[in-house]
C-alpha cells in the first residue's frame, strides 16, 4: 500500500526536478533536453519502428552471444572444478580475463574480425563466459560431499549422480552465475555496439552512438532509458522468478 | 517368519559383516589422526549391534568402511564373505547429519533410493515411500521442502529414506540424536519391529548407552586415540524391551562404568 506510493512520489519528484532544471534555461537543450522531449523522441521512434528494429537486432545478438558464452563457460567450469590440471591452467586464465572490462576486447575484436557481427559476438562471449565458468566452478565445488556419498550408498553412479545430484545441488550458485553472466553480456554488447560501427544492422548501442553524432540528446537519453528498461525487464521476468523458485525450494539464505 | 535367505545360511556360518584387523589413519597436512587401530568384529546375519564410545573414537569411520565409502589402510571388511569394494544397495546408511537433498521434497527424498531399484514401477515406488513416511509419522509432510522440517523431522525422513529400498544391512549413525523422548521411543518400537519382521542386520552408533541396551543384541564399547573395540556386552533381555525397565537400567549402568573405566585408563588391555 505505502511502498508504491513512496515510489510514485519519488519518481514524480525526480521528473519534476529534471523538468524545472531544463526549463530554467541555464543549460542549452542540446545538453539537457526536457523530459517531454525525450518522451516525444521515444514516441516517434516507437511509431516509425526504428526503436523496435534496433531492439530486435540487439536482442538477437544478445541471445546468440549469451548462449555461446554459456556454451563455453559451463563446460569449462565443469572441467576446472573436476581436474586440478584444468583449474591450474584454464582456471587462472579465466580468473584473469574475468577482471578485464569487456570494452578492452573491442580493439582486438576489430582487428581480428573487422566491422562484422563476429566482432560483436566475440566481445559478448569474452565478456560472458569467464564469469559463467567461475560460477559453475564455484557451484560444483560448493556441493557438500555428503550428498554424493548419500547418493552412492543408494546406488547412484555416473550420469545418474550428475543429473540427480550434481546439477541440482549446484543450481543455486550456477543460477546466480548465469545472472551475472547476463549482466556482463548486456554491458559487453552495449560497449561493442557503441564502438563497432557495422552495416549488418543497427542495435540500441548504435542508436545511442548516432544520437551523440547528431547532437540529438533526446535520442541519447531516450535510448539509455530503453536500455535500462530492457535490463530491468530481464531481471524481473527471467532471473528474479528463477531465484525465488530456487530460494523457496533449496531454502538458501533469506 | 523364516525367510529363504535366513534359511540358506547355515547356523555355523551366519556372519553377515566381518571386520578383520582394520586400521585407518587420516592424514591432513602435517597431522595424522589414527581413527581406528586393529579393529576386528563380526556381526551375525540378522543381528542388531550397537557401538558406543566417546566422540572421535572412530565409530562413523567404521560405518563408512562397512558402507564402502572409505577403505581401510590395513585389514579388510567383508559383507556376506565378499570384500567390500564400494557402496552397495544392500547396505543403506543413515548418516550422522541427515544428508537429505534440499532440491527434493520429503517424498522425493524417500523416492531417491527406490528410483534406483530395478523392477519397481512408479506406483509401487510411491506406495512404498508413503508407507515409510507413515511409519515415521510424516505422511502429512510428504510435499514439504527439507528446509521446512525440524532437525528431528529430518532424521525421521532420513530413516524412511534408508528403510524404503529394504536393504539387508542398515548402518545407522546416531540416527535419533535430535529427537524428543516420545518420538524416540516410538521409533525404537518401529525399528525393532522392522528389524524382526524383515530380518535386517543393523549396526547402530549411539552415545546413549540406554538406547544401545534397549535396541542391541550386543553392545560394543569403543575407546579413542586410536579407536579400538575395548569390551563387548551381550544383552539377553527379552524383547520388546522397556526403556525404563530395571534390568535395562542395570545393564546400562554396567556399560557406562566400563566406558568410564576405559576413558580413565586408555592403555589397559
Ligand atoms: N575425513 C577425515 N579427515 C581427517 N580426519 C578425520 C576424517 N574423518 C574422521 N577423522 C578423524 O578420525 C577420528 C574419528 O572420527 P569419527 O568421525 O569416526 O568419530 P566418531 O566416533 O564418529 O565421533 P562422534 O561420536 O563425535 O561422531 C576423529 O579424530 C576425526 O578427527
Ligand atoms: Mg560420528
Amino acid at each position: 500500500m505505502k511502498r508504491p506510493l513512496i515510489a510514485a512520489v519519488f519518481f514524480a519528484g525526480l521528473l519534476a526536478a529534471w523538468h524545472l532544471l531544463a526549463a530554467s534555461g541555464r543549460w542549452s537543450p542540446v545538453l539537457l533536453p526536457a523530459p517531454l522531449d525525450v518522451a516525444s523522441y521515444l514516441v516517434r521512434a516507437a511509431a516509425d519502428g526504428s526503436l523496435a528494429a534496433a531492439a530486435l537486432v540487439t536482442g538477437r545478438r544478445l541471445a546468440v552471444g549469451y548462449l555461446l558464452g554459456i556454451g563455453l563457460g559451463l563446460p569449462l567450469g565443469c572441467l576446472t572444478s573436476r581436474f586440478r590440471s584444468c583449474s591450474d591452467t584454464l582456471g587462472v586464465v579465466a580468473l584473469g580475463l574475468q577482471t578485464l572490462p569487456s570494452v578492452c576486447w573491442v580493439p582486438l575484436a576489430l582487428l581480428w574480425f573487422g566491422q562484422t557481427e563476429g566482432a560483436m559476438l566475440f566481445v559478448v562471449v569474452m565478456g560472458t563466459s569467464w564469469s559463467i565458468q567461475i560460477a559453475t566452478d564455484d557451484g560444483l565445488r560448493s556441493i557438500p560431499p555428503i550428498y554424493q556419498r548419500a547418493a552412492r550408498t543408494m546406488g547412484s553412479r555416473g550420469l545418474h549422480t550428475v543429473l540427480h545430484v550434481l546439477v541440482p545441488a549446484s543450481l543455486p550458485v550456477v543460477l546466480s552465475g548465469m545472472k551475472q553472466g547476463w549482466a556482463f553480456a548486456w554491458r559487453s554488447l552495449m560497449a561493442a555496439e557503441i564502438f563497432v560501427t557495422i552495416l549488418s544492422g543497427s542495435g540500441l548501442g548504435h542508436l545511442l552512438h548516432y544520437g551523440r553524432e547528431l547532437l540529438a540528446m533526446d535520442q541519447v537519453l531516450g535510448v539509455m532509458f530503453v536500455i535500462v528498461v530492457v535490463g530491468l525487464a530481464a531481471d524481473k521476468i527471467v532471473f528474479s522468478p528463477a531465484e525465488r523458485w530456487v530460494r523457496r525450494r533449496w531454502g538458501t539464505d533469506a | 517368519m523364516t525367510e529363504p535367505v535366513a534359511a540358506k545360511i547355515s547356523a555355523t556360518d551366519a556372519v553377515k559383516i566381518a571386520v578383520e584387523h582394520v586400521s585407518k589413519t587420516f592424514r591432513g597436512g602435517t597431522r595424522e589422526v589414527p581413527a581406528l587401530s586393529d579393529v576386528s568384529l563380526t556381526v551375525g546375519d540378522g543381528e542388531f549391534v550397537c557401538l558406543v564410545g566417546p566422540s572421535g573414537c572412530g565409530k562413523s569411520t567404521l560405518l563408512n568402511l562397512i558402507a564402502g565409502l572409505e577403505f581401510p589402510d590395513t585389514g579388510q571388511v567383508s559383507v556376506d564373505g565378499q570384500r567390500v569394494t564400494g557402496p552397495g544397495r544392500d547396505r543403506m546408511v543413515m548418516f550422522q547429519e541427515a544428508a537429505l537433498f534440499p532440491w527434493r521434497n520429503v517424498i522425493g527424498n524417500v523416492l531417491f533410493g527406490l528410483e534406483l531399484k530395478p523392477n519397481l514401477d512408479a506406483a509401487a515406488r510411491r506406495e512404498t515411500a508413503e508407507f515409510y513416511l507413515r511409519m515415521v509419522g510424516l505422511e502429512s509432510f510428504r510435499d514439504a521442502f527439507v528446509h521446512e522440517l525440524s532437525g528431528g523431522m529430518k532424521q525421521r525422513v532420513a530413516l524412511a529414506r534408508a528403510l524404503a529400498p529394504n536393504p539387508r544391512v542398515l548402518l545407522m549413525d546416531e540416527p535419533f540424536g535430535a529427537l524428543d523422548a516420545l518420538t524416540r521411543e516410538q521409533l525404537y518400537q518401529d525399528l525393532q519391529r522392522i528389524w524382526q519382521e524383515r530380518r535386517k542386520t543393523i549396526v547402530f552408533v549411539t552415545h546413549n548407552v540406554r538406547e544401545a541396551v534397549c535396541l542391541g543384541d550386543r553392545v560394543l564399547v569403543f575407546s579413542p586415540h586410536p579407536g579400538r573395540v575395548r569390551e563387548e556386552f551381550r544383552i539377553d533381555l527379552p524383547r520388546p524391551r522397556d526403556l525404563n525397565g530395571v534390568d535395562l537400567a542395570r545393564r546400562a549402568g554396567e556399560i557406562t562404568q566400563a566406558l568410564k573405566a576405559h576413558l580413565a585408563n586408555p592403555d589397559a588391555a
